[in-house]
Parts: C-alpha cells; sequence; structure tokens
C-alpha cells in the first residue's frame, strides 16, 4: 500500500479547473468569490484573517493553507493569525454549548 | 550569526548565485527568462530615464545580521568606501544634475568618513537619503546625536521595520531589535523626524519576514501608523513595502527552508508589466563600496557591472554614455516586477 493520502497540496492550485465540468456555475462561483474578497466595508486584512479562522472551524486544508499565505502577506503575524484561530474556537465551542440550554429546558419539563 | 562570507559558504560566491538563479535546461524546470518577460512587455533592451540619484553603498560593515540581506552586511564585513573614492562620488556628483544622493549599506553611519560626505553632500545643494537600520543610533554613545546630524542637513531618513511587533521584527532582524527600534525612533520623532509639518521626512520599509510577497503598501502603512502610534507613540510618514529578491542570505534563507521554487513562482506568476516599466534601475545609478557601478544595489552584490566599458567606475563617471546603455538583467529582477512593483522607494505600478 503507498503512503498517498487523500489530501495533495498539489491540489489547491487546480482549484479552478472545477470548472470544466460545469462552467457556468464554476464562472458563477469564483466571480462571486473574488467580489467577496475585494476591500469594501472590510479591509481586504480583515476579510483574510476572518477567512483563516473560519478554514479551521470548517476544517478545509486547502483554505488553511491558501489563507495562512495570504495573511503572512497582509501583514499579519503569529499572534494575530491564532487569535483569529480562537475566534473561530470560540464560536463553535459556544455553538456546542448554547444549544445546551434546549436541554437544560427539557430536562426540566421531563423531571420532577 | 556570521555573515556567509565569514562562513565561506558556497552562496558568497556571486558566480555561484547565478548559477542556483540560471540552472542549466536539463537541471529540470527552470523559469522563464526575465529577458523573455521584457521582450514580451516590448520593454527589452531595458533602457534608462534621465538619471535621478545616485545611490551609493558605502560598504558591507553592519551592527546586524539580518536574515534576509542582499548584500550579507555583518559586523565581520570589513569593506568600507574610502575618502578618496567619496571625493571621485563627489566630482561625479557636480557634473550632474542630480537632486538626490541615497546612501546605504552595510550600516553607512559606521563609516569614519561618513558625516563628511553627508556635509559635502549638502554644500552641493543636493538631498541626501540614508538608509538607517535605527538600531545604530542606540548602539554606541557615539551615534546618539545622529538624529541631530540628520536634522541639520534635511536628510531623509529610511529606516527597515517588518512588523509593528517584536515577534516577525526580531525573526528577520535579530533578537531585541524591535525594542532598540523603537528607542530609535522616539528619539528621531524627538528632532521631529516623522511627526507632520516638521519638513524632516521619516519612512519606514516593510519587507516581508519570509517566503511572500509584501500585501497593499496603504494598507500596511494604515496598519503600522496605528499600531506604532497607539502601542509605542512612534509616528513616522509614509511606509515602503519592498520584495525581497532572490540574492545572498535571502537565497541562503529560501534555498535552506525549501522555498526556493515556490517563492521563484510566485514571483513570476505575479510579473507586472506596469511595474517594469517603472524598475528604479531606469532612474537610479548604483556606486558600490571600491566605486564601481552597477543598475542597482542587488546587481552590485552579484558583481553585474554596468554594460558601458568605457564607464564602470565612478571616476571614469560619463553620464551621456551611462544613460544610453542596456540595462543588466537576471532572474532575480522578478522581485522588483512582482504584483504592486518593488524598488528603493516602495511599490511601482
Amino acid at each position: 500500500m503507498s503512503d498517498a493520502s487523500y489530501y495533495n497540496p498539489a491540489d489547491l492550485a487546480k482549484f479552478g479547473k472545477i470548472s470544466e465540468w460545469q462552467p457556468e456555475m464554476g464562472r458563477k462561483f469564483f466571480d462571486y468569490y473574488g467580489e467577496v474578497f475585494k476591500e469594501g466595508a472590510l479591509s481586504e486584512r480583515e476579510k483574510s484573517l476572518i477567512a483563516l479562522a473560519v478554514a479551521h472551524v470548517v476544517q478545509c486544508p486547502y483554505c488553511i493553507d491558501a489563507y495562512t499565505s495570504d495573511a503572512l502577506q497582509k501583514g499579519a503575524d503569529e499572534a494575530q493569525m491564532m487569535e483569529a484561530v480562537h475566534v473561530g474556537a470560540a464560536i463553535k465551542g459556544g455553538a456546542t454549548l448554547v444549544h445546551a440550554t434546549m436541554m437544560m429546558n427539557k430536562a426540566k419539563e421531563l423531571s420532577m | 550569526m556570521k555573515s556567509l562570507h565569514a562562513q565561506h559558504h558556497v552562496l558568497s560566491d556571486s558566480a555561484y548565485q547565478l548559477t542556483v538563479l540560471n540552472p542549466a535546461e536539463a537541471a529540470g524546470a527552470a523559469f522563464p527568462s526575465f529577458a523573455s518577460k521584457l521582450r514580451e512587455t516590448g520593454l527589452l533592451p531595458l533602457r534608462p530615464t534621465p538619471l535621478a540619484v545616485l545611490q551609493v553603498n558605502m560598504g558591507k560593515m553592519c551592527n546586524q545580521v539580518c536574515k534576509h540581506c542582499h548584500v550579507d552586511a555583518g559586523p565581520d564585513r570589513t569593506e568600507i568606501m574610502t575618502r578618496a573614492t567619496m571625493q571621485e562620488c563627489l566630482d561625479a556628483l557636480a557634473q550632474t544634475d542630480i537632486q538626490v544622493v541615497d546612501l546605504t549599506g552595510g550600516a553607512p553611519e559606521m563609516n569614519p568618513d561618513f558625516r563628511w560626505f553627508v556635509e559635502q553632500i549638502s554644500a552641493q545643494g543636493r538631498q541626501t537619503i540614508v538608509r538607517c537600520n535605527l538600531t545604530i543610533i542606540v548602539a554606541n554613545k557615539k551615534y546618539h546625536d545622529l538624529p541631530q546630524f540628520f536634522a541639520r542637513h534635511g536628510v531623509r531618513v529610511v529606516s527597515s521595520l517588518p512588523h509593528f511587533a517584536a515577534a516577525r521584527t526580531d525573526a528577520q532582524r535579530g533578537e531585541g531589535v524591535f525594542d532598540r527600534s523603537m528607542r530609535a525612533l522616539h528619539m528621531l520623532n524627538e528632532v521631529g523626524y516623522g511627526i507632520e509639518g516638521s519638513g524632516l521626512n521619516l519612512d519606514l520599509v516593510y519587507n516581508p519576514s519570509g517566503a511572500f510577497l509584501p500585501g497593499n503598501q496603504a494598507s500596511l502603512e494604515r496598519e503600522f501608523k496605528q499600531r506604532l502610534g497607539r502601542e509605542h507613540q512612534v509616528q513616522f510618514n509614509n511606509l515602503l513595502a519592498i520584495t525581497n529578491l532572490p540574492v545572498s542570505r535571502f537565497l541562503d534563507y529560501l534555498l535552506e527552508s525549501n522555498n526556493y521554487a515556490s517563492y521563484m513562482d510566485k514571483l513570476v506568476q505575479a510579473y507586472n508589466p506596469a511595474a517594469a516599466e517603472n524598475v528604479m534601475c531606469r532612474s537610479t545609478l548604483s556606486v558600490g563600496w571600491d566605486g564601481q557601478l552597477y543598475d542597482c544595489d542587488f546587481n552590485q552584490m552579484l558583481e553585474l557591472l554596468v554594460a558601458v566599458p568605457t564607464s564602470q567606475h565612478i571616476r571614469n563617471f560619463n553620464q551621456q554614455a551611462l544613460e544610453a546603455r542596456n540595462i543588466v538583467v537576471n532572474q532575480h529582477c522578478y522581485g522588483c516586477t512582482a504584483g504592486a512593483g518593488s524598488s528603493c522607494g516602495g511599490a511601482t505600478a
């Protein structure tokens, strides 16, 4: 058995090729993506750090690779990048825990 | 950390560096030649515009040993420009209308004739830029009055600071450099440098602290101003974003960290014809510590002399011949034409 992995870093560079099998949808997606990341009400840099945090929450290795480079390039340092990931962790963890209010409601319904 | 030169490192040899940048065809994936990109852009041969800046490298002696240094400067380097060569520079300058003399190194201030040279340039009514590494100001008592000296001569101070915090700065420039840089910046602010309305210009240079391209210059400037102002009470005028070129110690870093191929690929992919049109070698002439002439400081470190056999030393300075020359290019030039472009004055496109 080879030591191949499901993930190959070289595949990140092939992202655009997904348009080959559905050109119109691909084009619409990439146009939208480009528009989302332009400087707007939020700066490119703020968006890069948000993307980095979300990449960790959804656990996409391609996004983590791309947005680590992007954030460094936009002038973020280790402390800022890790802080952004903690924001993601806090929301993911918080999202888990806040549902416990439902648990508590239900438990109270059923319990003496 | 020792310079590559002191380590007898193979990359301290400019000829070897050029073979790394220009691998033989058979050696595998070579990048398209920079000259061919210029040809596609209609810029080959690359010709000068009127000479506007004389950039003088005052020597390789420096009090720091920065990881990305293309000069391979450090305390163990002894090559410095002599007063006689400085006089030759002044004689050449007097024959021209060049308004700006840009002093670089190493640490130009460590050259014993540095102050004399600045005084002579002022006496000729020209503007001096000094590429000051900041820590030199606090390195020794004899340098503490550099801010006042600079102010007296209306010097434009340009200083490197790769980040608004210590981690990235010290990783590139050495332990403790960020804190010493803040002290030096306070001393410069105290005599008016970087303060709005003072007329004393203090610019900061952002060089990426790794194998990545610089981000948007204006956006970095905003961030640096906010953070340095709020956290360190430091002010400055403009931020210049400069790309690291694959020469000397930065080339060594790229090879050691296995980032060479992907970094070169980034530079090549980001080739910007508008940046190519405005490269600084078109309007700046570089003088080596020994008086030899080059198209830029990077060509100087690769020992690629200007392609004007009769005017390769400042004592034989011939403005007409130099303004008619073909600029010598090589694969490292992709650094100056990537993205928003790069020069000693920051982004160019």
